[in-house]
């Protein structure tokens, strides 16, 4: 799959100034994309199914507008259960599950399916945390007012909850950097491959300092770009 | 219009049981403001979350309009909740929405058609004097342009009755002033019942027509509020006037008195006059007839809902004859007469 790669990128110029090295900033920027892409994509599924998850744990909780022990027991304790298993032995577990997916479970859209799952039960006590800082004085404004169920989590709950649930996705994107990198050793592709195969197996130091320079870059960014994203929701309601 | 019958709320949290309400008894009329005053945790909060049923009650009944409310399925409840608006000590408002978005809320709750219902948010910024902070967002709004946000929200639907949670207590007394005008104006503009709780007195003697003294979950007086201000019937309906008309009394005034050859020849004593009796020279007609002195200790004038309400702390020095015979007087003339010391 490597070779694959240094084969688009190599032009005369880079093989004039880095030599046998000519292959890496190509090597680089793909695995950056298929980094950028495998955090994207499973930031935003998690999301779609960790966000209901929260809700659901928000409000069957004892006293909230749809107590249900029951249902917030299981799920609390299946959100827990796969909280507490380590991603590096989810990784290996879910390789059945993963191949049944997407019929691989090698390269960057394969990694996407345990990142995934690693990133909903996070997600979904992300979420749950920043629904509860909201005051419960406007759930009982707008139960007063005669609102039902989901007219709370849709007008209430959610729009509230934005600024802190914005901060929230920066925080699991980075997760999911740190995650992809461990699932780039099992061949997940991304950085976290080119680290491993190359800076280590190949005793390319130059190369794994390179990954965690751009690595360190795309925290940071990824972590700015949260952090403007929820000022500005914020200040547009001031 | 509301009749509370032997409501009772109990909260058992694991082992310990706290009652909240213990066998209350009230009912308020069609088109008045009634208030319930009392310290926190008498359980006054309890009961107004009890009329729309954002408490249920452990035992009791709760009857508006004839409709028994804790008999309720959940789809009648918030179909009256739609009818009853509450107004909240902390507002309650949504950050997430401006001014106008706040006032549609329980437009959309309620399903009316947006063209109705922007028209409604209109009117009703009208109504509370907020119409150029339309577009605002609450967090730049002071407590006194929230709380009417909070008065324009709950009047949307065009409730039957208003609730009203402590919704002075945290705003400044000249602002509290602003905001139970507002109340008064609706309750007289629309007739619209209100029920209103608070731990101030002040907000009772300006704005409610009768009131209802919580203590301990029991209701321990009820009565409109002139004759509760000159003639409290229980120590806790006095310890709130107090608060009120009392300061001006010094613990050292409290306690002195004249003695004569061994003998106290003092009474401390607060007359209250309501109304057409404020204007009439009592005592010194009392004065006069009896042949007793009396030193105006202090004295004030207030209004009680547009009622003049005045009281005198007096201490009358004659032999205890004369001063009970000068009491008698007074009260024979409608004043009331409250010991403060012998």
């Amino acid at each position: 799959m490597i070779e694959a790669i240094t084969a688009i990128d190599i032009n005369a110029f880079l093989n004039s100034t880095l030599g046998k090295n000519a292959w890496i900033p190509g090597a680089v920027l793909f695995a950056t994309w298929e980094t950028i892409y495998m955090v994207f994509i499973s930031t935003l599924v998690s999301y779609i199914i960790g966000l209901p998850l929260a809700i659901i744990l928000v409000i069957t909780e004892k006293g909230h507008i749809l107590e249900n022990q029951q249902v917030n027991d299981v799920l609390g304790a299946i959100v827990n259960a796969f909280r507490s298993i380590p991603f590096i032995i989810l990784l290996i577990l879910l390789i059945p599950f993963t191949r049944l997916i997407v019929g691989t479970s090698i390269g960057t859209v394969a990694s996407i399916v345990p990142l995934t799952i690693a990133a909903i039960p996070f997600v979904a006590r992300l979420v749950e945390t920043s629904i509860k800082e909201i005051d419960w004085g406007l759930i009982e404004a707008a139960l007063s007012m005669g609102a039902n169920a989901w007219q709370i989590i849709r007008k209430v709950l959610i729009p509230e909850a934005v600024p802190s649930i914005v901060l929230g996705v920066a925080i699991t994107a980075i997760n999911l950097v740190g995650y992809s990198a461990m699932a780039g050793i099992l061949g997940g592709g991304g950085l976290g491959t080119l680290a491993y195969y190359h800076g280590y197996m190949r005793y390319q130091t130059g190369v794994m300092w390179i990954t965690v320079i751009v690595l360190l870059i795309l925290v940071q960014l990824i972590q700015v770009l949260g952090t403007r994203w929820s000022n500005q929701v914020v200040s547009k309601r001031r | 219009m509301i009749q509370i019958n032997n409501l009772s709320k109990i909260f058992s949290g694991g082992e310990q049981e706290v009652v909240a309400l213990k066998n209350v008894n009230v009912s308020v009329n069609q088109g008045e403001i009634f208030g319930i005053i009392g310290l926190s945790g008498a359980g006054k909060s309890t009961l107004i979350r009890c009329m729309n049923m954002l408490e249920k009650p452990t035992t009791g009944n709760i009857l508006i309009n004839g409709q028994d409310v804790t008999l309720m399925n959940n789809k009648e409840l918030r179909l009256l909740r739609q009818k009853i608006g509450m107004i909240f000590q902390h507002f309650n408002l949504l950050s997430s929405r401006n001014v106008f978005d706040n006032i549609m809320f329980p437009l959309e709750i309620a399903g009316v058609p947006e063209k109705k219902a922007r028209q409604k948010v209109g009117e009703l910024l009208e109504l509370v004097g907020l119409s150029d902070k339309t577009w605002v967002y609450p967090e730049q709004l002071s407590g006194g342009q929230k709380q009417r946000v909070g008065i324009a929200r709950a009047l949307a639907n065009d409730p039957i009755l208003l609730l009203s949670d402590e919704a002075t207590s945290a705003l400044d007394p000249q602002t509290t002033r602003s905001i139970l005008k507002l109340l008064k104006d609706i309750n007289q503009q629309f007739g619209l019942t209100i029920l209103l709780i608070t731990h101030d007195m002040n907000v009772i003697k300006e704005a409610c027509d009768r009131v209802a003294v919580i203590d301990d979950s029991k209701i321990v007086e009820v009565g409109d509020v002139l004759s509760i201000f000159s003639n409290p019937g229980t120590p806790t309906s006095r310890s709130f006037i107090n608060t009120i008309i009392n300061k001006e009394i010094s613990e050292e005034i409290l306690h002195r008195s004249v003695v004569e050859n061994g003998q106290t020849i003092s009474r401390l004593i607060r007359v209250s006059f309501i109304g057409a009796s404020a204007g009439e020279p009592l005592i010194s007609t009392m004065l006069q007839k009896y042949n007793v002195k009396a030193n105006i200790l202090y004295g004030n004038i207030d209004r009680v809902k547009d009622t003049p309400f005045g009281n005198l702390t007096v201490e009358l020095i004659g032999t205890p004859v004369l001063i009970s015979e000068a009491m008698d007087f007074l009260r024979e003339n409608g004043l009331e007469i409250e010991v403060l010391q012998k």
